[in-house]
């Protein structure tokens, strides 16, 4: 029941947790190739339960997730994914340039092209000079962009990323906000990705999937018809501020558990 | 292998300024026990004076330093079985869970048994003269902590360690060799350090049951008997002073294989 040009293609997917707490229901979700999906909800709703269930790291309860129409579980042992988990998650015992190359020993890349690309993704994330520190002597913010750098550096067909901007600060954030965009052009890559911040999901998006609480459902779908390849500008547009304003009333019209009110062109796809 | 960080050097070497306190304190102690036996006239066969101890050790030096060795030696040798069969037990248990239900509460019950008092009978199976009879007493005893240590670090692994590693389609191989085992070394280390003194106990109380005349352990139990007190205790220091070397080695083992641990930071941070 493979959907062509669907990456992802999640459909009746529920999940109940043994505590009881139903943290999805009846989630129906298609990405299609080359689209960044920003996932929005208050806290709890399940998000990042989502982000597991597509990377076949929890298994849902019912319903079916296939990822470039195979199994969650065969695209997994393909090396389909490259995760930015919640917290960075970095093992102590390698240097930082070792914990970047983890995914390409993994895959079995020489030593020369492992030590070329980890150089090149430190500098991405402004982290040259660091290669041999422990992540333990790095900040918060500086861990995550290492975690940021291995989840890239090995081109995965798609990007599942939980929060990975939100221990940084704003500058350094808008910074990678843009260099996440521009991998995402270069690499022709998907990304599903969880923020709290909704002129941030607005800004990186092509849809903002936007959830409620308790238990987690899709409220709403906001396209964002902004034009791409976006910058600076693109914060300052007009559109820009009314789609902000669209997801906000979504998130809040969720928040009360009511049906979303009327969208303003652009917002497609409930449900 | 990565290579030595800096630090590490001078984390084993240690700076002579860092050992002053100690030493002080170890000068102090040797003073004072000499003044006090000597001002209240302590019989030597309660506790002989310190320079008494050190003339012994002297006079027969090669002699107890060989028999210091030959009991080293059985120590070494039942700390590398029970370390590594703690180690290879931790494993398993690691890996198959059901396994370690199954087994564990029987591993906990059987620390609780005295082991030293099984010295006599593993003279009689494998022969008073033979050095296995103390490795196997020393090996039981080195068995425990690090099996327990080692299993710990193996299973207090954050979750998300291993969700990492399975989202890069790695398996149960690739959990143990990049998270588990790497996780558990710190925690190894422990039990070893452990080990490494109950190994040089052991060894000592099983030649207190019988064992060949050039076993440090004997030879102290011979002098104490013959009321050569002071020769007992310098058999008494020496057995220590191999013991601690034991754990020191064990203890730049660890500083070596796990200079990347957060606890490591007070060694490193320059
Ligand atoms: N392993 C688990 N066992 C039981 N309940 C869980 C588990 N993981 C998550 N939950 C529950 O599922 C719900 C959704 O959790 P989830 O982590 O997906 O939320 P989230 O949307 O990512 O929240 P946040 O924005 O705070 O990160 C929560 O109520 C949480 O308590
Ligand atoms: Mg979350």
């Amino acid at each position: 029941m493979s959907v062509p040009g669907r990456v992802v293609s999640i459909s009746g997917l529920t999940k109940s947790f043994k505590t009881g707490v139903t943290a999805l229901q009846e989630i129906d979700l298609d990405i299609r190739p080359g689209e960044f999906v920003s996932l929005i909800g208050p806290s709890g709703c399940g998000k990042s339960t989502l982000l597991r269930i597509v990377g076949d790291l929890v298994q849902p309860t019912s319903g079916t997730v296939l990822v470039n129409g195979k199994t969650a579980h065969r695209a997994r042992l393909d090396h389909d994914y490259g995760i930015v988990f919640q917290d960075s998650v970095l093992y102590d015992w390698r240097t930082v340039s070792r914990n970047v190359s983890l995914p390409l020993e993994m895959l079995g890349w020489s030593r020369a092209r492992r030590k070329e690309r980890v150089r090149e993704m430190l500098e991405l994330v402004e982290l040259t000079g660091f290669e041999s520190n422990r992540p333990w002597q790095l900040s918060g913010g500086m861990q995550q962009r290492v975690s940021i750098a291995r989840a890239l550096s090995f081109d995965p067909a798609l990007l599942l990323m939980d929060e990975p901007f939100g221990a940084l600060d704003e500058m350094t954030r808008e910074r990678l906000n843009m260099e996440l965009l521009r991998i995402w052009e270069k690499a022709a890559s998907t990304i599903v990705f969880v923020t709290h911040s909704i002129p941030e999901a607005v800004f990186l998006s092509t849809r903002v999937v936007v959830m409620s609480a308790r238990p987690g459902r899709i409220a709403d779908v906001v396209a964002v018809d902004l034009p791409q390849p976006r910058g600076a500008e693109t914060r300052e547009q007009p559109r820009f501020f009314e789609l902000v304003t669209a997801v906000r009333e979504a998130l809040a019209a969720g928040g009360r558990g009511q049906p979303a009110p009327t969208l303003p062109a652009g917002t497609e796809e409930r449900y | 292998m990565e290579p030595v960080p800096p630090g590490v050097v001078r984390a084993i070497g240690g700076r002579f300024v860092d050992w002053l306190p100690a030493l002080a304190v170890f000068a102090l102690g040797l003073a004072l026990w000499q003044g006090l036996t000597t001002a209240f006239n302590v019989q030597t066969f309660l506790l002989p004076k310190p320079t008494d101890i050190a003339t012994a050790f002297w006079n027969d030096r090669g002699t107890l330093w060989d028999y210091g060795l030959y009991t080293l030696k059985e120590a070494a040798g039942g700390f590398a079985m029970g370390c590594s069969a703690g180690i290879l037990v931790a494993l398993l248990l690691a890996r198959f869970r059901g396994l370690g239900l199954a087994l564990l509460p029987f591993a906990i019950a059987a620390n609780a048994i005295p082991i030293i008092a099984f010295a006599p009978i593993t003279n009689n199976w494998f022969g008073l003269l033979n050095p296995v009879s103390k490795m196997v007493i020393a090996a039981v005893l080195c068995f425990f902590p690090t099996m327990i240590n080692t299993l710990r670090g193996l299973t207090s692994v954050h979750p998300s360690s291993i969700e990492l590693m399975r989202s890069y389609g790695g398996g149960e191989l690739a959990v143990f060799r990049r998270v588990r085992i790497p996780n558990a070394l710190p925690f190894m280390f422990t039990g070893l350090k452990v080990s490494a003194v109950l190994s040089m106990i052991g060894a000592i109380v099983g030649e207190y049951f019988g064992g060949p005349t050039n076993a440090l352990g004997v030879s102290i139990l011979n002098d104490s008997q013959l009321f050569d007190f002071p020769r007992a205790w310098a058999g008494i220091m020496l057995a220590s002073a191999f013991g601690i070397a034991f754990y020191a080695a064990v203890s730049v083992a660890e500083r070596l294989t796990t200079s990347w641990h957060p606890s490591a930071r007070t060694f490193r941070s320059e």
